[in-house]
């Protein structure tokens, strides 16, 4: 489940696959001219642009995601999500500093390497879709595979598995326009995980969906996460999607990054008001865990054992039913690391 | 001189009688010297006029109105351009102009061919850059606005009269849309497309081929249906220059005031023109079928 499961926290030494350092974008006539203002000077957003007429696009962007995790960029519209993600497959050149994906200094690849780069290592999949209207289905799902000149054979064998495995088995042959806004980006998704690139960005890709459907497509995400384990960047601007599929959360505002943690630190420890402006809504209980919340384990007291990475929502259901009101809590291996009531449970869910 | 302000202070007459014979005089020499060596180099073109027409004329009447009917149909599968194709050239035929439209359709088809195989990658290459561009549209601007005469007179000073300067002509007229719309139809191609393409690693090439020019193709399609209708009405005009087709009677016609004649030769250009643009319109929407819905 998302939250717990980070390698670092199980003790795994993971190398980051994609490292960004020192990341700064400024849009404009000048951006070089620009940067010492922002850099040294620390110019904010709104006086660059009164006053030098250049677009603060990021600020000093230090971020390291480690493979196989959800890495969530999260932040308002122009707060730089676009601009950061779009460093990692360097669509976008940085004014000034490093993006390192797999060890491999992308601002240091020639055209032909940038292209390979793209083709093999990173999948894309966009807010707007972004499909080809003159392609089927099958045709879109295959684009990758034909820039990568894999054999008609291969191309026909994962097309079908893909547009299979996003259930679209009945559409492969209809044109994008003739499918629904959900049915639309389950092509934009078949289509980036078809080139079995080991790393994903989304840029907002459930954005444009209603909120079931939107709801069904991170259920589709999670799942198809849990058996692929790629390394994906995930850009909203939803706080709740965030918390669902986010391993681990970064906050932009005005081009730079203002807190960086995992769901709870986010709701239980906003860095400033305009993420606690963001968090106020959340229901508690489907973010916080037992381990968070425990008291420390007193000799003597028995009860059921339940998982620490157990969400509050989902411990309340379980002292609806039990007859029990107090209940251990267990950590690694089963170990019992801590204990839990009724009381404490319900007091955390809501806010003080 | 003295009186600048109340007459244009024009050249004087010395001046501008030897500047137009310097220049006239320059290009004689000109086509004098490497005329004979341009004429070789559009042999093959003649040749292969010569031949286009030769087949076009040899061929069955019948023939001929099943190959179009053919054409007509995989453009547009539409019954009503086919029935409209059939009926417009047997009455060509029954007024007894079937050989003229034979050889207007020739060159007409053969100028068509030209101005795509020039007109697109010159339009592909303004839409990649706007420097192309800056210096390509005032060059189209003066094609199109500049009386067809005026070019006329060049051509035929280095090539003489017959097929090729004709098709030479007729193609300057007619070339503009092509180049036109090939550019218009790739930079409206959808930002967010073009950069989907990118971020699976798509050269610029690939990019091209396979999302640029099929996507931009109703808008080129739309622009090669201009280009013929120009073709068409450049008819009459290339006649002059010794152009063989429904151009001559209506040339003929003006000077001997026939007027039944001039009428049924320009009604045969009218039949034309609308046989081409009904099956390239029809194929020009057919190529855009993906982006209708489906109903429901
Ligand atoms: N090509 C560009 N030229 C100028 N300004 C840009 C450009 N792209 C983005 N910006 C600006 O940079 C800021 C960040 O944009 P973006 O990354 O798209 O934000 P987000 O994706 O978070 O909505 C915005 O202020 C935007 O106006
Ligand atoms: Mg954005």
């Amino acid at each position: 489940m998302a939250g717990v499961c980070r390698p670092t926290a199980n003790g795994w030494k993971v190398e980051p696959v994609i490292e960004l350092s020192g990341l700064y974008k400024i849009f404009g006539s000048d951006p070089a001219g620009l940067l010492p203002r922002v850099r040294d000077e620390g110019v904010g957003k709104d006086d660059l642009l009164d006053r030098y007429n250049g677009v603060l696009g990021l600020r000093d962007i230090n971020l390291s995601i480690p493979a196989r995790t959800i890495q969530v960029v999260m932040g308002l519209s122009g707060s730089g999500k676009s601009t950061l993600i779009r460093h990692i497959n360097r669509l976008i050149d940085p004014t000034a500093g490093q993006v390192v994906v797999d060890g491999e200094d992308v601002m240091a690849l020639s055209k032909a390497q940038l292209r390979d780069f793209r083709c093999r290592k990173i999948a894309m999949v966009f807010q707007r879709f972004a499909l080809m209207p003159h392609r089927t289905v099958s045709q879109n799902v295959a684009f990758g595979l034909e820039i990568q000149r894999f054999d008609k054979a291969e191309i026909a064998r994962r097309v079908s598995y893909w547009v299979e495995r996003v259930g679209l088995g009945g559409n492969g042959d209809q044109y994008p326009n003739q499918l629904s806004g959900g049915m639309q980006q389950r092509v934009g998704l078949a289509r980036a995980l078809a080139t079995d690139a080991d790393i994903l960005l989304m840029d907002e890709a459930f954005s444009a969906l209603d909120p079931l459907i939107r709801r069904d497509m991170q259920g589709m995400l999670l799942d198809l996460q849990a058996e692929l384990k790629k390394t994906i960047v995930f850009i909203t601007h939803d706080l709740d999607e965030a918390l669902r599929v986010g391993d681990d959360i970064v906050i932009l505002r005005d081009g730079a990054v203002v807190q960086q943690g995992n769901a709870q630190d986010i709701v239980l420890r906003p860095a400033d008001d305009y993420i606690a402006d963001f968090v106020q809504d959340i229901n508690l209980g489907k973010v916080i865990r037992l381990a968070s919340i425990m008291r420390p384990m007193t000799a003597g007291l028995t009860g059921p054992a339940l998982d620490g990475s157990m969400l509050l929502a989902d411990a309340v259901r379980f002292f609806a039913a039990a007859d029990a009101d107090t209940a251990l809590v267990t950590g690694e291996a089963g170990r019992v690391v801590g204990a839990i009531t009724a009381r404490d449970v319900m007091g955390a869910m809501v806010r003080g | 001189m003295g009186d600048w302000w109340r007459e244009f202070p024009e050249m004087d007459r010395e001046t501008l009688v030897a500047l137009r014979k310097a220049l006239d005089g320059g290009y004689r020499e000109f086509s004098r010297s490497y005329g004979a060596e341009i004429e070789a180099f559009f042999d093959p073109l003649l040749y292969f006029l010569v031949w286009f027409e030769k087949l076009l004329l040899a061929t069955p009447w019948w023939l001929v109105i099943i190959v179009l009917c053919g054409f007509a149909w995989m453009a547009s599968r539409s019954w009503k351009i086919i029935l409209g194709t059939v009926i417009a050239f047997l009455l060509i035929g029954w007024f007894g102009m079937w050989e003229d439209t034979m050889r207007t359709m020739s060159i007409i088809i053969v100028c068509t061919l030209i101005a795509i195989a020039l007109g697109v990658p010159i339009g592909i290459l303004m839409a990649r850059s706007g420097r192309t561009q800056a210096v390509v549209t005032p060059v189209l601007d003066v094609m199109q606005t500049m009386p067809a005469f005026v070019y006329l007179i060049p051509v035929v000073m280095l090539l003489g009269i017959g097929k090729v300067p004709g098709v030479i002509a007729v193609v300057i007229y007619a070339i503009p849309p092509v180049i036109r719309l090939t550019n218009l139809g790739i930079r409206l191609v959808d930002r967010d497309v073009m950069e989907a393409a990118d971020s699976f690693g798509a050269s610029p090439w690939q990019r091209l081929v396979r999302v640029q020019v099929p996507l931009a193709m109703p808008t080129i399609m739309a622009g090669i249906n201009q280009t013929i209708m120009m073709a068409l009405a450049m008819v009459v005009i290339a006649s002059m220059i010794g152009v063989k087709g429904l151009g001559q009677p209506v040339l003929k016609s003006i000077t001997n005031q026939y007027f039944t004649l001039g009428l049924l030769n320009g009604l045969a250009i009218v039949a034309l023109a609308i046989v081409f643009d009904r099956i390239s319109q029809a194929y020009g929407r057919r190529m855009q079928a993906y982006r209708e819905r489906l109903e429901g």
